[in-house]
């Protein structure tokens, strides 16, 4: 794009996840970056050259960041579902073909993302193959471009190679990513353990698989002092656990999906394949939990953990089905299902989308401020519609919200000051 | 009904699970099987009601027992039965599962029997064909056909089934057959207990509405049903039993704790039952206590029932 190219963005709600602030204003940029926000950032008398787009007091907010998203179809569609969902900026798991435990992958792929319509940022393995024995070159790694180092849809479960990973982390500053479920005691596993599980006659995992593998990595976070990140919080327990350790000081952050705020295991009920989750669904108990975790700071993030499947690989068997759901597309609507019903600000829900992750993995998005990138969502906060999986961008649809009523849609979306998605309504 | 215009009521088209089934229902199904129960041992000529309509038994997993049954069932109503038995390295690939019902279902067959080891897979299924659906077994989920000819048996035995004391003993967690009973019993009125160590005990089973044992004689005390359960070979070394022996010292059932029973408790076992396992064979072969060769013959005759009311759609004339 043309460099100076400016385009304004007036009469828009300004959603500042820094400042936690909510204001009427404009925002303009220039470039692919962010020139002038607030009241006066766009002065109407010089509008020579400036694209105007008129927001008609809609959220203005900077670009989402989602921190897990499994790369099931190829990154074109991928970064089309993204972009319909309000998202510039995804970070892809290792566990692709080939899987990205090598720095020739993770170059290749970093190479791949510069010419793809948004920002993607590779997650490295922190195992070499994911097998969970020897760590991965976290320092050349990070060279290429890996923003941080999981062993993605696998738990880190040998205590001895989790020790040294977070020991050799320090030395890099490298964040670490847990798939907090201990392996042993969810083997074989399709949902949530409990009364439900008994009724269907399929095999549980038991809520203490989260918190077990929590309060045993949290212990040599202490040894260590390393940057840790559980990937994904289900539980109450496992909320506890992790806001006990951020009690203690421990550099502990976790995230959650909208899966696990908006249902419980009940889902499932009728074998229902498309709310078959790694991690499961869980009570309603852990549902409130995950809630209040996101309301008071314990739970840092929201992630898609965009899964796609093919309807092949869903209708199957419960227990045969391949978990997991695309959620690209949901993660607004079922956010602000938070924020009308009244447990979240819309800041804070914005912040856990941008500028939380975009610290936690060094990225330079997620701010409403002079010089950050021009990577933005417009977006409707409470336009009323109901979820319709048939019309997302993504080639899969084994969304486990579809028909689901709900608030709120992405109208516009930015990467670096060029529009890559346009709601149909939406005429601005 | 007819299975090709789909004009009959939808929840009685297939026979899935005896959860959510109404004690009028489940009374219904019996009346008629213990009609056929009778003309049968009176050597009457049973009406071909289904003559020249057809019967698929599909079964993703080994079954000589059940299918034979069903075979036999079928047959007596004038049913072209056929068997499918599909190979076991298949099952793994449960693909196969739908092609294979969608490839029946062309046929048009008016009853698919339905064995699988995944929970769900007869409900799966179901949604895929314009046929009845016979669940005949489905992973640890429910056993429908095998609670009927168990209340069946108690009925002819007992004269009733509301307020009974019934203990279901063995490995209940992995056990279908346990779960429809549960369902069944507790619609019907009995008081059900369970009996089994802690490791065969599915969580929160208790708000199943029942009573939960681990001290067999005390759990079978006053019963007037002891319904054994057979555990799996594989499920005893170590796992979740330690062995063998062990489970039959506090487990199995002979004369001992038998003892503890009412003293014309009838004793019940699905089959196939390993003797000096969950059972004594002197009391597993007591013509006076044990009902088991009773339930093979109700087999027949409930699978009768089954058939005739689904693919005739008498079942809704009793709602």
């Amino acid at each position: 794009m043309n460099a100076q190219a400016r385009t304004a963005y007036i009469n828009a709600r300004l959603i500042d996840p820094v400042a936690q602030t909510v204001s009427d204003g404009a925002l303009l940029t220039v470039g692919d970056k962010i020139w002038a926000v607030g009241p006066d950032a766009f002065d109407a008398s010089d509008k020579d050259g400036t694209t105007i787009v008129d927001c008609q007091g809609k959220c203005l907010a900077p670009g989402f960041i989602d921190m897990q998203v499994f790369l099931g179809e190829s990154l074109e569609t991928t970064s089309r579902a993204a972009a319909a969902g309000g998202v510039t900026t995804i970070v892809i798991q290792p566990d692709t073909s080939p899987m990205l435990d090598q720095v020739s992958i993770v170059d290749y792929i970093s190479r791949q993302a510069i010419d793809a319509p948004i920002n993607a940022h590779p997650m490295a393995a922190a195992t070499k193959s994911l097998e969970g024995q020897e760590m991965t070159e976290i320092g050349r790694l990070q060279e290429a471009g890996a923003v941080a180092f999981t062993d993605g849809r696998k738990a880190i479960q040998h205590p001895q190679v989790m020790r040294r990973l977070l020991t050799y982390a320090t030395a890099y500053d490298a964040l670490i990513v847990q798939n907090a479920e201990e392996p042993d005691l969810a083997e074989h596993g399709v949902m949530n353990e409990g009364e439900v599980s008994t009724r269907l006659g399929l095999p549980g995992i038991p809520a203490e698989a989260e918190v077990i593998m929590i309060e045993r990595d949290m212990h040599l976070v202490a040894m260590t002092g390393a940057r840790y990140h559980a990937a994904l919080v289900t539980t109450a327990k496992g909320v506890a656990a992790i806001r006990k350790a951020k009690q203690q000081g421990l550099n502990v952050t976790c995230g959650t999906a909208p899966a696990y705020f908006a249902l419980n295991e009940l889902a499932v009920e009728d074998y229902r394949t498309f709310a078959r989750l790694s991690p499961p669904l869980r009570t309603e108990e852990d549902r409130r939990a995950v809630v209040e975790g996101l309301a008071d700071g314990t739970i840092d993030v929201v992630v898609s953990a965009h899964d796609p499947h093919t309807e092949d690989e869903k209708r199957l068997p419960f227990s045969l089905a391949e978990p997991g759901v695309v959620g690209l597309e949901t993660l607004l609507p079922m956010g602000m299902e938070l924020v009308n019903g009244g447990h979240l600000t819309l800041p804070q829900f914005v912040a856990s989308l941008t500028s939380t992750p975009a610290s936690l993995l060094g990225l330079p998005g997620g701010r409403l401020e002079k010089g950050a990138p021009a990577d933005l969502v417009i977006f409707d906060p409470t336009i009323a519609h109901r979820i319709d999986a048939s019309s997302f961008a993504s080639g899969a649809k084994n969304s486990c919200f579809d028909a689901r009523p709900a608030e709120g849609r992405v109208l516009q979306t930015i990467v670096g000051g060029t529009e890559i998605y346009r709601a149909e309504s939406w005429q601005s | 009904m007819n299975t090709s215009n789909g004009q009959s009521h939808p929840e009685y088209r297939h026979l899935l699970g005896i959860e959510g089934m109404t004690a009028t229902e489940i009374t219904a199904l019996l009346d008629l099987g213990d009609r056929y129960l009778q003309h049968y041992r009176d050597d009457a000529q049973i009406p071909k009601v289904l003559k020249d309509r057809t019967q698929i038994n599909l079964f993703f997993e080994d079954s000589t027992r059940t299918r034979t049954s069903f075979e036999l069932a079928g047959k007596r109503l004038g049913l072209n039965v056929i068997n499918m038995s599909v190979a076991s390295s298949s099952i793994k690939k449960g693909e196969t599962l739908i092609d294979t019902a969608m490839t029946l279902n062309a046929m048009r067959p008016s009853a698919l029997v339905v064995r699988h080891n995944a929970s769900g897979a007869a409900a799966l299924l179901s949604q895929k064909v314009s046929c009845s659906v016979i669940n005949a077994g489905d992973g640890s989920h429910e056993h429908p056909t095998q609670a009927l000819l168990d209340a069946l048996t108690i009925r002819r035995r007992k004269g009733r089934i509301e307020g009974l004391r019934v203990a279901i003993c063995g490995d209940i967690l992995h056990s279908r057959v346990a779960r429809s009973n549960i369902h069944l019993l507790n619609t019907m009125g009995s008081r059900v207990r369970l009996v089994a160590p802690p490791t065969l005990m599915p969580p929160f089973i208790e708000n199943l509405g029942v009573d939960v044992h681990h001290d067999m004689r005390e759990g079978i005390k006053d019963v007037d049903i002891v319904m054994m359960l057979r555990l799996q070979k594989e499920r005893m070394q170590g796992a979740f039993v330690p062995s063998t022996r062990e489970y039959f010292r506090y487990y199995g059932l002979n004369a001992d704790k038998l003892a503890h029973a009412k003293p014309d408790a009838l004793i019940m076992h699905p089959g196939p039952m390993n003797r000096g396992v969950e059972i004594d064979t002197v009391i597993a072969d007591d013509i006076d206590r044990s009902a088991i060769q009773e339930q093979v013959e109700a087999g027949v005759a409930i699978r009768m029932a089954c058939l005739d009311a689904l693919c005739t759609g008498s079942l809704e004339n009793t709602a």
